[in-house]
């Protein structure tokens, strides 16, 4: 085994952090459902990649990225909204809610493919081109910004949670909803809320997608074993887990690549989780 | 009735593979061949996630595994075809059973994590075949592969051995259904604590269930690799199967064997008119929007929705049942040896995460007689149950019973010595019959009653705890009392050596009290052992013949009911130090 480079090595590294922010990204809203709403929401992906094509559809009719975020973030938060009432009118168990956006993820999947074809498509825009050298390390636009949102919304949420009246009214709908609802916490309304800002996670993450890579219905399900591994790596309901747990796989799978075949990355996430499991079975 | 089953299944398989003989087209052979493919993967699916509530996202992953073993050794070891079988089915199965061996071990695995890695499987296996040289992309082409004739034509050799595999797999389905493992399999789904402690080895069954489904798994794949002729990573561990062996078995029916064979049948016929319609893409959305529609509207699915009806049909024709049966003989013999030592706890501790539940507790259970546990609450009672009975594992110290250690057992080994327990607040399975949750501990008790005589005992028990009547009832059509009752029942059927009850009498009316002291009297006088936790002091000292007072996890006074009573220590513990 030849060691890599300390340039190669450190933009492994790098590369690393930025993939993982992308994980926790992904990761966020899941793990905040799964957490605090007992709902296991498969079609996350699904919705995190109509974001994606979204967004690749309206910068191609002449929108700037970034402001498709205006269009995109209210539309989803609706979205998840409604999808949250229906699980909820029909008391959708936290097993059947995976159930109900697995077969949510197929149509939304038909839907991509109907629209825009099983083909590859790839968004041209000018942030793609803008590079910056730091040391000997190239930074991409792109993934800086990843980062950046990645951390701004965790952040933000976990301060939400924290330090708000609201935030802490749905921890306690996540502990117990009929205490909660008992000692007056509208947990209808703020379920929706939670929900609905899920949902436009996906949408941030969806734009994230469109900005760094090349989209096909497939990809789908590609992100899916990873990013459940950052989420329940990071503990459910923990606003900031997704993220740490998210670059720490990263990093893991990039040192991986560096140091073995970039074959073996995939494997990097469910050993970690499996490893996790094994040692602290609590953490769950 | 296993006879008539089998001439059943033989009389199908002879009539259904004469179908090739009246010279169809081709292209209806591939369609058969295509059910009885999906019936194969739905059905064997249902084994493990059907019966125990463990839903597999992986079952592509074990389909995929048999794929690549029968293209891998036909085309690059030149086996011949049908000796690849085996291989794929024993590469899937061992795969399986690896993968189970770690994931069933944890000890709160939930459904949905289960559900979850097992997707996650698939495709970590997928990246390991496409990034070494089993695959290494291209994909394998097995069109040079000999085909054995055994139809007329190859279409109509595929179709027979679709058929074979169907009519063996639906057949394994069914006897997994009505045998012990089954038995457990469902125990597990409602729930897997209970069934541990009434004797289910629940590790094992999901193993083996998940090793059997598996294998026919891989089997399927070995021979839809040679269908399709080229075997390629995207085709093969793609979301479809999983999507649609869940949807087939969601809609069909999973809590029963031929279930899901409907599912797949309906939904099979459904794609290929979409797919000949050249809407494949309006096809994948449909089938997800049933599976949603189905799950929201038809949870227990057609066939599953059908056979519930006709069961309520033929309980509400049957005749009562004899409710004068006589009570059963306990296995405990009476009068032997009494007064000696049953069980014996030597220095037993337990902390919760720094909460001392119990400390350094000595204890001691003679045969025959009833021994009171009394404490205020969170004095350590129940978790003194939880660590005899195997629920967990003391810290530190030893429990003897008939001079085995306990501490070192799995929960359904203690259950096996002939220990059976009560919970405070009923745990029945709720999706099985009354009947039905009282023949288990009878299986998997001491006795290991085979299926046909643990039924009878527990009817016997079930006329015992008055409750013959609602033989055919589920729990959930139960009072309170009656649930109480329930789980008394479920107790006395596995024939204990030493009964422990945990609060059998909270929550019940005086009457009822009345009733259940009653109970427990006539269960004495068969000369069982009794451990007993309560908090109603009339019904200690009615029935105790020697109590052990805790309080913060301590035993603070032993011996005769009314003496101990008048401890000052033990006043203090219930009602606090007096100001004198």
């Amino acid at each position: 085994m030849a060691l890599p480079s300390l340039t190669l090595l450190g933009q492994s590294l790098l590369s690393g952090i930025f993939i993982g922010a992308l994980y926790g990204l992904l990761g966020l809203g899941l793990s905040l459902s799964w957490g605090m709403l007992r709902q296991i929401n498969l079609a996350h992906f699904a919705l995190a990649f109509l974001g994606a094509y979204l967004t690749y559809q309206l910068a191609g009719a002449g929108m700037d990225p970034l402001a498709t975020l205006a269009v995109i973030v209210p539309c989803f938060f609706a979205l998840g909204a409604l999808m949250h009432w229906l699980l909820a009118r029909f008391s959708v168990s936290a097993f059947n809610s995976l159930l109900v956006t697995f077969g949510l993820t197929a149509i939304i999947e038909a839907l991509i493919q109907w629209i825009w074809t099983a083909d590859f498509r790839r968004m041209e825009s000018a942030y793609g081109e803008v590079k910056f050298r730091v040391g000997g390390l190239y930074v991409a636009l792109p993934e800086l910004l990843t980062l950046a949102m990645a951390l701004a919304l965790s952040l933000a949420a976990w301060a939400w949670l924290r330090h708000t009246y609201t935030g802490k009214a749905m921890r306690a709908i996540a502990e117990d909803a009929p205490i909660a609802a008992a000692f007056g916490v509208d947990v209808r309304g703020l379920s929706l809320l939670l929900s609905g800002l899920c949902a436009a996670f996906a949408g941030v993450a969806g734009l994230c997608l469109a900005l760094s890579y090349t989209l096909a219905p497939g990809q789908i399900y590609a992100w899916l074993g990873v990013v459940f591994a950052a989420v329940m790596l990071g503990g459910l309901g923990n606003p900031l887990g997704p993220l740490v747990a998210g670059i720490v796989i990263g990093v893991s799978e990039a040192l991986t690549m560096a140091f073995t075949a970039p074959a073996w990355a995939p494997l990097v996430s469910f050993s970690l989780l499996i490893v996790v499991l094994l040692a602290r079975p609590g953490r769950i | 009735m296993r006879g008539r089953a089998l001439a059943g299944f033989a009389a199908a398989g002879l009539a259904l593979s004469a179908v090739p003989f009246f010279g169809l087209p081709a292209f209806y052979e591939s369609f058969l061949y295509l059910v009885l493919h999906w019936i194969v993967l739905a059905v064997s699916w249902n084994i493990l996630s059907g019966y125990s509530g463990y839903f597999s996202f992986g079952h592509g992953a074990f389909f995929g595994a048999g794929m690549y073993t029968t293209a891998t050794l036909a085309t690059k070891a030149g086996v011949p075809f049908l000796w690849t079988l085996p291989a794929a089915g024993l590469v899937a199965a061992v795969f399986g059973v690896a993968l189970g061996a770690v994931v069933f071990r944890l000890p709160r695995l939930r459904g949905e994590l289960f559900a979850l890695l097992t997707l996650a499987v698939t495709f970590v296996l997928a990246t390991i075949v496409l990034n070494t040289s089993i695959d290494g992309g291209p994909g394998l082409v097995l069109s040079a592969v000999p085909l054995p004739a055994i139809g007329p034509s190859p279409s109509s050799t595929f179709y027979l051995l679709g058929l074979a595999l169907a009519l063996a797999t639906l057949w394994i389905a069914r006897e997994i259904q009505r045998s012990k493992l089954g038995t457990g399999l469902f125990a597990i789904h409602d729930d897997e604590d209970v069934a541990e402690v009434l004797g289910v080895p629940t590790y094992r069954y999901k193993l083996a269930a998940f090793g059997v489904s598996c294998g026919l798994a891989g089997i399927a794949g070995g021979i839809q690799a040679m269908f399709v002729s080229y075997v390629t990573v995207g085709e093969t561990f793609s979301i479809a199967v999983p999507l649609y062996v869940v949807l087939m078995s969601v809609l069909g029916g999973s809590r029963h064997w031929f279930g899901p064979a409907v599912g797949a049948a309906v939904v099979t016929a459904l794609l290929y008119a979409f797919t000949a319609g050249d809407y494949a893409v309006a096809g994948r959305a449909a089938v997800g929007l049933i599976l949603i529609l189905v799950i929201l509207f038809l949870p227990e699915g057609i066939f599953g929705q059908a056979v519930r009806a006709l069961e309520r049909r033929r309980v509400s024709a049957a005749p009562a049942i004899d409710a004068a049966d006589p009570p059963a003989p306990s296995a405990a013999t009476p009068g032997k040896a009494e007064g000696k030592t049953l069980l014996e706890a030597r220095g037993l501790s337990k902390a919760f995460r720094g909460v001392q539940a119990l400390a350094e507790v000595d204890l001691e259970v003679r045969r025959g007689e009833i021994l009171g546990l009394v404490g205020p609450n969170g004095s350590g009672k129940s978790t003194l149950i939880n660590l005899v009975s195997g629920h967990f594992r003391p810290d530190s110290g030893r429990i003897l019973f008939e001079g085995r250690d306990l501490a070192a057992l799995q929960a359904h080994r203690i259950a096996r010595t002939g220990l059976a327990r009560t919970y405070q607040i009923p745990r029945p399975f709720a999706h099985l019959s009354v009947l039905e949750n009282v023949a288990l501990p009878a299986m998997f008790g001491r006795d290991a009653l085979p299926r046909g005589e643990a039924g009878h005992e527990a009817r016997r028990w079930l006329a015992f705890t008055g409750l013959a009547a609602k033989a055919m009832s589920l729990p959930g059509e139960l009072n309170l009392h009656q649930r109480k009752f329930l789980e008394l029942a479920r107790a006395l059927a596995s024939r204990p050596g030493l009964l422990l009850l945990d609060e059998v009498f909270s929550g019940l009316t005086h009457a009822e009290i009345d009733d259940a002291i009653r109970l427990i009297r006539a269960i004495r006088a068969q000369g069982a052992t009794i451990v007993f936790v309560e908090h109603v002091i009339r019904a200690v000292m009615e029935l105790t013949d020697r109590i052990v007072v805790l309080s913060y996890g301590r035993v603070i006074a032993e011996g005769d009911p009314r003496a101990v009573m008048r401890e000052p220590d033990v006043v203090a513990a219930y009602l606090g130090k007096p100001h004198a």
